[in-house]
This record gives C-alpha cells, sequence and structure tokens, in this order.
C-alpha cells in the first residue's frame, strides 16, 4: 500500500509538473480525484487490507489526496496569474486621442444666452412672460405713448401685415399687456417684476450689423415708491449678474417716449476697461440697454394708477448680447440657418470677454 | 450737429473750466457727444507776412520768388500762388511751424531755398477755399500770429442728432449754451438783438391760406445791404460748423439758424410783393434753390408770391426767388409751420434739409421774431448802411398752450429715491428757463416757451430736468424695499426647454430660427408652394411676403441648404405660426415646434419609426402619457399623401408626423429620406400629464413567453395590441415588440410578453391560458401564428 501511495504520489507530480494550462487542471483533478480515479482506486483497494493496518492506510491515501487538492488549488492559481499576465502583455493598447464623433447637437445661441438671463431673473424674483410675435397698433405705439405721426414710428420701420395688425418692432409692446395682468396683484401689495424675452422686427436692410428679425428682453418693475435709484442700483446689479463680474454703468439722458426719464445705459468697456479700444469706439463705454421710469400714461393704459404707482422699465437685446458673449461679429449668423457655424453651440459654457492687459 | 465752443462762449462765460470735464458732463446731462474736435491744433507759427519783393522763378512760369517780412526778419520764399503781388500781406506759415497739410520746414524748392509758405484758406483750416493764398488787411503790424487775428483755435463738438430728437431747444448754439450755464451754474447772457423800428410805414402783406400748419409767419423787409462777403468770424464759424459759407445774406440766415435754431429764408426783395401760404390744389413742378426740378404734391405746404411758388415751406426755397451776390434789398422770412407736415412732405420729396429737421422737432414759435431781430442787428453791424425797409408782419396763427405744473417735494422724493434740496431745484429749473415758485411744499413750474411744444408736458419732465443736471453719476444707489413674491417659471416655458433638451441631448439635433415669412424663392427649389395666408404689406421682397402657417417648409429649406453638412441630421425650430385669421380677424399665432429628420444612409422607414419614437419620447419625458397617431389626409400638397399621420393627445389633433410627397423628396435629395414632426406646443402644454403611480416590482420570479405572428396587410400593431389590452390580464406585466421580418411581402412580429405575481411564481399551465386567448382573439383579426 505505501508503494503504492507513493508512487500515485511520484505519479501526481511528474503530471503535475508537465502542465501548463488551467484547462489541463481538470483532466487531472479527474484523473486523480474523481469517481474512478487513482484515489478512488485506492481508496477500494483500503478493504482488502487487515484492519490493525486500515487507520494508517487510510490516512496515507487522506494525506496525499489532500496533497493533490491543494497541489491542484495551487497549480490553479499560479496559471491564472500566469495567464492573465499573458493577456496584459498580450494586451492592445488604446489610444484615448483617436478620434471620435460624439455626434452632438445644438443650441441656438440665442436660446444659450436666453437661459442664463432668464436664470438670472427668475433668482432676482421676476416672472418669465410670454407674448405673441403678431400685435396691433394699440399694443405696438399707442398703449406706449407713441400716438399717430410721431417721428418714433417711422424710426421703428415696421412690418404691417394684411389684416391690419403688425409684427411688433420691439418687446416693449408686451408692457400693456404684462401690466393689466399684475395690475390687480399691484393693489394687494405685490410687486410686478416681470421680464418677456421675444423676437421682434424691424423693416431693414440686412448686413453684418443689422436684422430684420432680432431677439430682445424686456423688464418691468413697478411698485409704491419705486424711483431712479433703485433703477440704477438694480440695472447695475443684474448687469454685474450677465457679465459675471462687477460692471460699472453709466446713465445718459435718453428719448424713449414710453419712459420718463428715459436712459441710455452705457456699461465700462469689458474689453479695455475704461481705456478706450476698437470695441468701445474708443470711448470707454458700450451703449447696452435703454430703460427709464416707466410714462404715466404707459401705466394709466395699463390699468396702473400713475399717482399711486412708479416703476422702470428697460430693453436688453439678447442678439446682441449673444454677440458680445460668443465673439460673433456678423449678425446674420443667428438666422443663417447655417448648421456649420450654428453646430458649435453645443451647451452654454462662454467665457467673458477678458481685460487685455498691456504687454 | 456741430457746436462750436467760442460760439458757446459769446453766451456763457466758460473761463477757468475745463472743457473737456464740461464736453462729458454735457453728455450725462444732455445728449450725447460723439466727437470733439480740436481746431487749429494744425496752425503753428503762422504770421502776418508782408511780401517785400517778387520775381519770377527763372524756370518756371508759375512760381515766384519771394521776399516776405515776418516781422522779425526778412525771408525767402518759393511761391506757387496765381495772385501774389508785392506789399501785400499775408498768411505767412514761419519754418519749424504748422499748417493742416503738415509741418513747415527750411526747403529747397525748384533750386531756391524757401523758408516758409504763403497760406491759402484751406491750408489754415478754416474754409475750402485752395484757389490762392489769404490777402489780409493792410494795416495789420507783420509777425502777428496769425490767431490772434482770427479765432482760428476753437473747440468743436459733434452732438449726436437722434439724442436731440426730443430737444427742439438744443438744434442752435444758444440752446446748448443754456445747459453749459445750467451746468456751471455761470449766467446765460441775452441775445444781442437789433429794435425794428422804421421810417417805413410799408409791410410786406402775408395772407396764411392754411391755418392748421401754418402757427406763425414773420417777415420784414431790409435794403440798401451793400456789403457782400461775410466777416472772417462768421465765415470760420459756419465752416467750422459744416456749413460752407456763400455771401453774406445767405451766410447770416444760416448763422442764424445755428445760433438759435430757428431758420429763416431771405427772398431777394424785388421776387416778393404779396406773401401767401398755402397747399397747391393739384401737383407742381418747382425747381428748388438747389436747381433740382421736384414735385410737390397737394400736402405740401408751399409759401407763393401773389399765385407763383417761391418755396417749399420749412423745407428749402426756389431758385427763382433766391438772393444772388449782389441782392441789395431782401424780404427775411422767419416762419414756424407744422413740424409733422414738414417731416412728412421732407419724406415725400426725399429732400431732407437743415431747416426741415429743425421744424420736424416742433421749435418754438417764440424763435420767429427774435430771428428777426438778430437778423438785422447782424447786418447793421456789419453793413452801416443798410436799412430797414418795412413795419414787421408777424402773423401769429397758432399759439403753444402756457404750461405750468405743480407737485410736491414727496414727488421729488419718491421718484428720484434720493435727497434733493429744494434749493437744487429751484436754482436748477431756474438756470434752465423755468419759472419756479415754492408756496407750502408746492413748487410750481412754469415751462418756457421753448421747452413746451412737446417736450416738458408732465411733472415727470420736470424729474428729468432736475435729475439730469444734479448727474445721475451721483446719485446714492438703493435696492428696492418691495415684498417678496414667489416667481415660477411657466409650465409651457419649462416644456419648450425639456423638448429642446431633449432633442439635442438625445437625438443630437440642431435648433435653428427662422424668418416668419415663407421664401417664395427656396421653397420653390424643393416643388413648394407657397400656400394662402395673412401677407405683410411692406417688406422689400415680395417673395418674403406671406406669413409662414407651418414650420416645415422652412425647415426643409434648411435641411436642402445644409445637405452637405453631415449624411445624417436633424434640424428643428420652436417659433410661431399664423394659421390664417381668427373670427376677430386678428392672426391666428401658433406656437409650434417643427422637427425634420435627414438621412443619406438610411430609409425613409427607419427615419418615420425614429419620428415616431421621438414623439412618443417627448410625451414620455414631458407628460408622462403616451400620444396616439391617426392617418390623415395630408393638409398641404407636399406631405405624402399615405404616410402622414396626426399626433393626438387626449381627444385633440396637436400635430402631424409625415414623410415627403415623392416629387418634393426627390427635390431635397435624390437619394436621401426625409420625415418631419410638427406640433402646437401651446395644445401639447394644456395636453394632460399624468402621474407616476410607483409599483413595487414583483419578487417572484417572471416568466416569458414569445409569440410570432404573421400579419395581415392594412393590420395595425395598435389592433394587434388591443386584443391583450382588452383581457386586462393584470399578471401581465410588459410586451416587447423583440423582432420584424418581412419576406416575400409576408409581414411577421415576434413579440415578447412578461407574466408575474406579486403573490406566487405562475404555473405555465396558468401563462398558457392567457396566451392561448390572445391567440383566439389574434386570430379574430386576421393574425395568426408562424409556422
Amino acid at each position: 500500500m505505501n508503494e503504492k501511495a507513493e508512487s500515485l504520489q511520484k505519479l501526481f507530480k511528474e503530471k503535475m509538473d508537465e502542465i501548463k494550462l488551467t484547462s489541463e487542471l481538470e483532466g487531472l483533478r479527474v484523473e486523480f480525484l474523481g469517481k474512478k480515479g487513482h484515489i478512488a482506486d485506492l481508496m477500494s483497494e483500503l478493504r482488502s487490507i487487515p484492519n490493525d493496518q486500515k487507520k494508517e492506510a487510510g490516512q496515507r491515501i487522506n494525506t496525499i489526496k489532500q496533497f493533490i487538492e491543494t497541489s491542484i488549488q495551487q497549480k490553479l492559481e499560479e496559471l491564472k496569474k500566469l495567464e492573465e499576465q499573458r493577456l496584459i502583455d498580450s494586451a492592445e493598447v488604446y489610444d484615448e486621442t483617436f478620434p471620435c464623433d460624439t455626434n452632438t447637437g445644438s443650441y441656438s445661441p440665442i436660446t444659450l444666452v436666453q437661459r442664463e438671463v432668464e436664470d438670472i431673473f427668475l433668482n432676482m424674483g421676476f416672472s418669465i412672460e410670454d407674448y405673441s410675435e403678431v400685435t396691433d397698433d394699440y399694443n405696438c405705439f399707442e398703449a406706449l405713448n407713441i400716438p399717430k405721426h410721431h417721428p418714433a414710428r417711422d424710426m421703428q420701420d415696421t412690418y404691417y401685415l394684411s389684416n391690419g395688425q403688425l409684427l411688433k418692432t420691439h418687446t416693449s409692446a408686451a408692457q400693456n399687456t404684462i401690466l393689466r395682468k399684475y395690475a390687480a396683484d399691484l393693489e394687494k401689495g405685490l410687486p410686478l417684476r416681470a421680464v418677456f424675452p421675444s423676437r421682434c422686427f424691424r423693416n431693414e436692410k440686412i448686413d453684418a450689423c443689422h436684422e430684420n428679425t432680432f431677439f430682445q428682453m424686456e423688464g418691468m418693475m413697478v411698485d409704491k415708491d419705486i424711483s431712479i435709484s433703485n433703477l440704477i442700483y438694480f440695472m447695475k446689479t443684474m448687469l454685474s449678474e450677465v457679465f459675471q463680474k462687477d460692471v460699472t454703468v453709466r446713465l445718459r439722458p435718453g428719448f424713449f417716449p414710453f419712459v420718463e426719464p428715459g436712459f441710455e445705459l452705457d456699461i465700462q468697456c469689458l474689453i479695455c476697461g475704461g481705456e478706450g479700444c476698437a470695441s468701445c469706439k474708443d470711448s470707454g463705454w458700450l451703449e447696452l440697454c435703454p430703460c427709464g421710469m416707466i410714462h404715466p400714461n404707459v401705466l394709466t393704459a395699463g390699468g396702473v394708477d400713475p399717482e399711486k404707482y412708479s416703476g422702470f422699465a428697460f430693453g436688453l437685446g439678447l442678439t446682441r448680447l449673444a454677440m458680445m458673449k460668443y465673439g460673433i461679429k456678423d449678425i446674420r449668423v443667428f438666422n443663417s440657418c447655417n448648421l456649420k457655424s450654428l453646430s458649435q453651440f453645443t451647451n452654454s459654457s462662454f467665457t467673458v470677454p477678458e481685460e487685455k492687459k498691456e504687454d | 450737429m456741430l457746436v462750436s465752443i467760442n460760439w458757446i462762449k459769446d453766451y456763457v462765460d466758460l473761463d477757468g473750466y475745463d472743457i473737456k470735464q464740461l464736453i462729458s458732463k454735457f453728455t450725462l446731462a444732455t445728449a450725447e457727444v460723439e466727437d470733439i474736435y480740436y481746431m487749429g491744433k494744425d496752425v503753428q507759427k503762422v504770421v502776418v507776412g508782408e511780401i517785400k519783393t517778387l520775381e519770377n522763378h527763372p524756370n518756371s512760369k508759375k512760381l515766384h520768388l519771394l521776399t516776405v517780412d515776418v516781422g522779425d526778419k526778412i525771408v525767402n520764399c518759393v511761391c506757387g500762388a496765381p495772385n501774389v503781388a508785392v506789399g501785400q500781406k499775408v498768411a505767412f506759415a514761419c519754418a519749424g511751424g504748422r499748417v493742416v497739410a503738415g509741418e513747415i520746414g527750411k526747403a529747397t524748392v525748384a533750386g531756391y531755398e524757401s523758408e516758409g509758405m504763403c497760406c491759402s484758406e484751406k491750408e489754415l483750416g478754416i474754409s475750402d477755399d485752395h484757389s490762392g493764398i489769404m490777402e489780409l488787411d493792410a494795416n495789420l503790424v507783420n509777425g502777428t500770429d496769425i490767431k490772434e487775428i482770427f479765432p482760428i483755435d476753437d473747440i468743436v463738438f459733434e452732438v449726436d442728432n437722434k439724442s436731440l430728437t426730443n430737444r427742439p431747444d438744443l438744434w442752435g448754439h444758444y440752446g446748448i449754451a443754456r445747459e453749459f450755464a445750467a451746468l456751471t451754474g455761470q449766467e446765460l447772457k441775452p441775445l444781442d438783438l437789433a429794435d425794428l423800428t422804421s421810417d417805413s410805414t410799408a409791410k410786406v402783406p402775408v395772407t396764411v391760406n392754411d391755418t392748421e400748419h401754418v402757427y406763425r409767419y414773420s417777415c420784414l423787409r431790409m435794403a440798401n445791404i451793400t456789403e457782400h462777403v461775410s466777416p472772417m468770424t462768421i465765415r470760420i464759424r459756419l465752416f467750422y460748423c459744416g456749413m460752407r459759407p456763400i455771401n453774406l445774406l445767405a451766410d447770416l440766415t444760416n448763422y442764424i439758424m445755428m445760433e438759435i435754431g430757428q431758420p429763416t429764408h431771405a427772398f431777394d426783395a424785388k421776387k416778393i410783393d404779396h406773401i401767401k401760404i398755402g397747399m397747391p390744389s393739384e401737383d407742381i413742378d418747382f425747381v428748388t434753390l438747389d436747381g433740382t426740378a421736384r414735385k410737390a404734391d397737394k400736402d405740401t405746404l408751399l409759401i407763393y408770391n401773389n399765385d407763383e411758388p417761391v418755396a417749399i415751406a420749412g423745407i428749402m426755397g426756389g431758385l427763382d426767388s433766391e438772393i444772388v451776390g449782389d441782392t441789395s434789398s431782401v424780404v427775411l422770412e422767419s416762419a414756424n409751420f407744422d413740424g409733422v407736415c414738414v417731416r412728412k412732405s421732407s419724406s415725400r420729396l426725399g429732400l431732407r434739409t437743415d431747416a426741415s429737421a429743425r421744424y420736424e422737432k416742433m421749435i418754438d414759435p417764440e424763435l420767429t421774431l427774435l430771428a428777426v431781430k438778430r437778423f438785422v442787428k447782424l447786418v447793421k453791424d456789419i453793413d452801416k448802411g443798410a436799412v430797414i425797409d418795412s413795419q414787421l408782419t408777424d402773423e401769429y396763427v397758432k399759439k403753444y398752450p402756457q404750461i405750468t405744473l405743480s407737485f410736491d417735494k414727496a414727488y421729488v422724493d419718491r421718484y428720484t429715491g434720493i435727497y434733493i434740496s429744494d434749493e437744487r431745484i429751484c436754482n436748477t429749473l431756474k438756470l434752465l428757463g423755468f419759472g419756479v415758485e415754492l408756496n407750502d411744499g408746492i413748487f410750481t413750474v412754469t415751462v418756457p416757451s421753448w421747452r413746451a411744444t412737446k417736450d416738458v408736458t408732465i411733472k415727470a419732465d420736470i424729474i428729468e430736468e432736475i435729475t439730469r443736471i444734479y448727474g445721475y453719476d451721483n446719485f446714492e444707489i438703493a435696492t428696492t424695499r418691495s415684498p417678496l413674491k414667489p416667481v415660477q417659471n411657466s409650465a409651457a416655458r419649462l416644456e419648450s426647454d425639456e423638448i429642446k433638451d431633449l432633442l439635442v441631448k438625445k437625438y443630437s439635433m440642431h435648433e435653428v430660427h427662422s424668418y416668419i415669412w415663407c421664401d417664395k424663392k427656396k421653397y420653390k427649389k424643393l416643388g413648394i408652394e407657397v400656400e394662402d395666408n395673412v401677407k405683410i404689406l411692406n417688406i422689400e421682397s415680395s417673395d418674403n411676403g406671406v406669413l409662414r402657417n407651418s414650420m416645415l417648409p422652412t425647415l426643409l429649406s434648411v435641411t436642402y441648404e445644409n445637405r452637405d453638412f453631415s449624411e445624417d441630421f436633424g434640424v428643428f425650430e420652436i417659433g410661431r405660426i399664423i394659421n390664417g385669421t381668427k373670427a376677430d380677424g386678428t392672426c391666428d399665432e401658433q406656437r409650434h415646434l417643427g422637427v425634420v429628420l435627414f438621412s443619406k444612409t438610411n430609409s425613409e422607414r427607419n427615419l418615420y419609426y425614429k419620428a415616431v419614437e421621438i414623439v412618443n419620447c417627448i410625451f414620455e419625458q414631458v407628460k408622462h402619457s403616451a400620444p396616439k397617431f391617426r392617418k390623415i389626409t395630408p393638409a398641404h400638397a407636399w406631405q405624402h399623401p399615405k404616410n402622414t399621420a396626426a399626433i393626438i393627445a387626449g381627444d385633440n389633433e396637436i400635430g402631424c408626423i409625415c414623410a415627403l410627397h415623392p416629387n418634393n423628396l426627390s427635390k431635397l435629395d435624390k437619394s436621401g429620406a426625409a420625415v418631419c414632426i410638427e406640433m402646437d406646443l401651446d395644445m401639447f402644454s394644456d395636453a394632460k400629464a399624468l402621474n407616476i403611480e410607483f409599483s413595487e416590482p414583483s419578487t417572484k420570479q417572471a416568466t416569458y413567453y414569445d409569440l410570432s405572428l404573421v400579419i395581415k396587410p392594412g393590420i395595425t400593431f395598435a389592433q394587434i395590441e388591443e386584443t391583450w389590452k382588452s383581457m386586462n390580464i393584470a399578471e401581465l406585466d410588459n410586451v416587447k415588440l423583440i423582432d420584424t421580418y418581412e419576406k416575400l411581402g409576408i409581414k411577421s412580429i415576434t413579440i415578447r410578453f412578461w407574466f408575474s405575481s406579486h403573490e406566487r411564481t405562475l404555473e405555465m399551465e396558468e401563462v398558457q391560458g392567457w396566451i392561448d386567448e390572445i391567440l383566439r382573439k389574434l386570430s379574430a383579426i386576421g393574425v395568426s401564428l408562424r409556422v
């Protein structure tokens, strides 16, 4: 029995040494440990061994069996490691710089700027209103204190429609509707804070600087005791948010029939910081948005008592803002529908113009 | 408008002020200054010189060799001017000095040394005249700096005319001087005016036939005028302000217009005996003094001498009655016409003049008399022999009402949000010419005539006067004290944003913005006819005259124009369309989503199913619901007759999916495919959104069963689906289409049914029972198991 056990162990060692792959190990396991394997054979021989030797012989077989099991297990782990190493050694090295097609969609740059600005206004407690593109003489002019024959009607070359309506020339056309919508709220002590982004139309020849179809955003705030001081504070705060830096503003008198006093608001040039450069035509200032205290006639037309309430309104050229933010020189890009230009606007990231330092 | 500081200084003492700073204050308080020009900065070391000797250049017919006495020495000069003569006093630019053209150095000209230059007016920058050298008064002392003799040094600034639109009073130097007076606190000096008394008892007869458009007509005759050239000071000022000096009388009318803003017109008195003002009964031809024949229509206000038109009121005089160099007797017209009438006539005639620009702004009728008095004063100062040859004619037809406004201090405080003292308010208004009284805290303000034609009418206008002079830069700024009010973004707006995100981020589409009108030419390329709709009356190109009634034709054009952008792409736009007019005649404007899917590699079939998927996805992601579809007859000729389907939300058709008519598709791309989606987003927004009703997934083993079915043509999946839906099997979790197959015209699909129960593991017999029932129902509609 002992000799048999010895030789079995020897045989196992020899066979084990020859094994190179994990797949061969299973065969070896079956050959030795399987139901009809060498160990089973030895076990069956136990029956013919005298009783007093049985215990010792049994232990001997068990030792061998354990030895074989442990060896196979060890071998398995060794081989696995080797095989893994082989896989690693033979693995393809991937190239992250290899071109890929993200096949990304894109937004209109107006959408991106508009969302950004709308978020700012929402955060400041403004509601965002919707208004039609077609409107009428009353809303676009009359209710805005622009009577018939007023030069302002010439100034804004209007597209008139065959049904007597017109395409709105400015977002101010929504002022009357908005005032009416919130007049009752004012009486309840709730302030009116609203912006309305929308498309406007002017009968103009198109070139790099002029479009007949463009986006504006109108804003209004009305309450008791709204003052010029509030207007300047608000515009400065709002524009600092829009440009993500502290902007310096200045107000000049500006004439718009629907405000009194009316202002042109300039911001200190973001490119040169006021020193004067090509962007600001050497003036250090950029004319950015018209604004003013809402004209009493406009409030009255909107059902708001100008003796009790006052407010301010402003216009922000979204198209112009998008041009400034993205460095778009030609306004025709926006309505071009040219995907070669527009597919660049995949998300809202953009950089605020940097101040240029002198070398 | 160009403004001369020298001129302003006639009326306000600006000594000791930093002019540049004042001008920037003016920008912030009054009107935008676009540019500042420092006149005379290029004229240096130009002195009075006397030509002592003159010799012809031996080799040149044009050149002369001069010696010139420049006060402290005699210098040589080679001069090419034709009018040079011995004894003449000239403006001599010494070597080391400058003229407009550049620096003057010692040079050798045609072989002779030249130490300076005799200057023309143009070289001194004071006129366009370059015909010869400028001849100076013989009494001038040699060596005197030319700038001590003529006001060549000046600061001229250009005000943006647009920012003066609402300020008729600022269209002359005197009005601008008033602003400078208010900005500095200095006194505004009165205009130097003549007394109009005359020995003559004659009066120029004036008949105003149109009392609607004539506010005031003043005129006066002057005679015995022998001077014909304006003094240099006047000529330089006019030239600096962008006008060309002509002759004394024409220059003076321009000078007065530039000074007080009142246009005047000087008629040759020989041509005038009875002035009548009115509109012609029919269109007439009229030659204006610029020599152009013009057609004046029946709405054009004209000035007649008897029945002969002599001027277009407020715009331009006629050639026939124009004053010429030797006119010695003039009738000066100083009138005020209706601004709208002048503006409209001027735009119909295509003739905008300095006069019409001023009348358009509705200038103060009080100015007419001032202008006459100022004219007489200037003529008499220049020409001692000139006399007033008539009594003043002054037809004051229409007067603007006197405006008085009252308000209390609390109003100012409330509107400005800052503290401005009573004294400061009163002072500011007085400096601007307003009358102010303050009694018991109430300000009573009288608006001066020059601000009362349209500019200042309500108390908010007074706030502007106070605050702009106070300076917006000096405002202490503060946030509002308004209460909080929660705001919500509107659902429609949020939904639009979600749809945009979905289309861009999930389906890699590109958002575009296109015009609201149809583009006939572009549509034509795709064989799409522009359909009848509301039109734009005054658009430049008649090809764009009709508003769009669908987003898709334009988006198909966009697709066509971008067909080389990529093999496969999608474009979309959320915008407005006009669906004709509503019952009340107003436009039926709708907010629509338009989508075009285009591919050169994918089949139309695949695109169509992609479009269905997109619509489903929009419904699922935004509304947590599912749309229905129904085949419809196309509304437009370019839609596919068979593959056009309505998108249905609830019971409403809210849009459509369509393939293109083969005719249009072949024009879009010979081998490509395109499928469109259009949806009314307001209707979509109104559609009901379903809540998420959470259900715990079963923990028991789920069982699936696959059925491969053969489908008869004409049977839709919705019909097939109805079979098991009608059975309401609680244990049926999910149904998935896992394969579609078509061979020899026979269509077959494989569907996987998932069954599970919360309580138990399902027995096969149970499942088989349901499947058998489904198959039985299917066979009733002609769907059988594939064998």
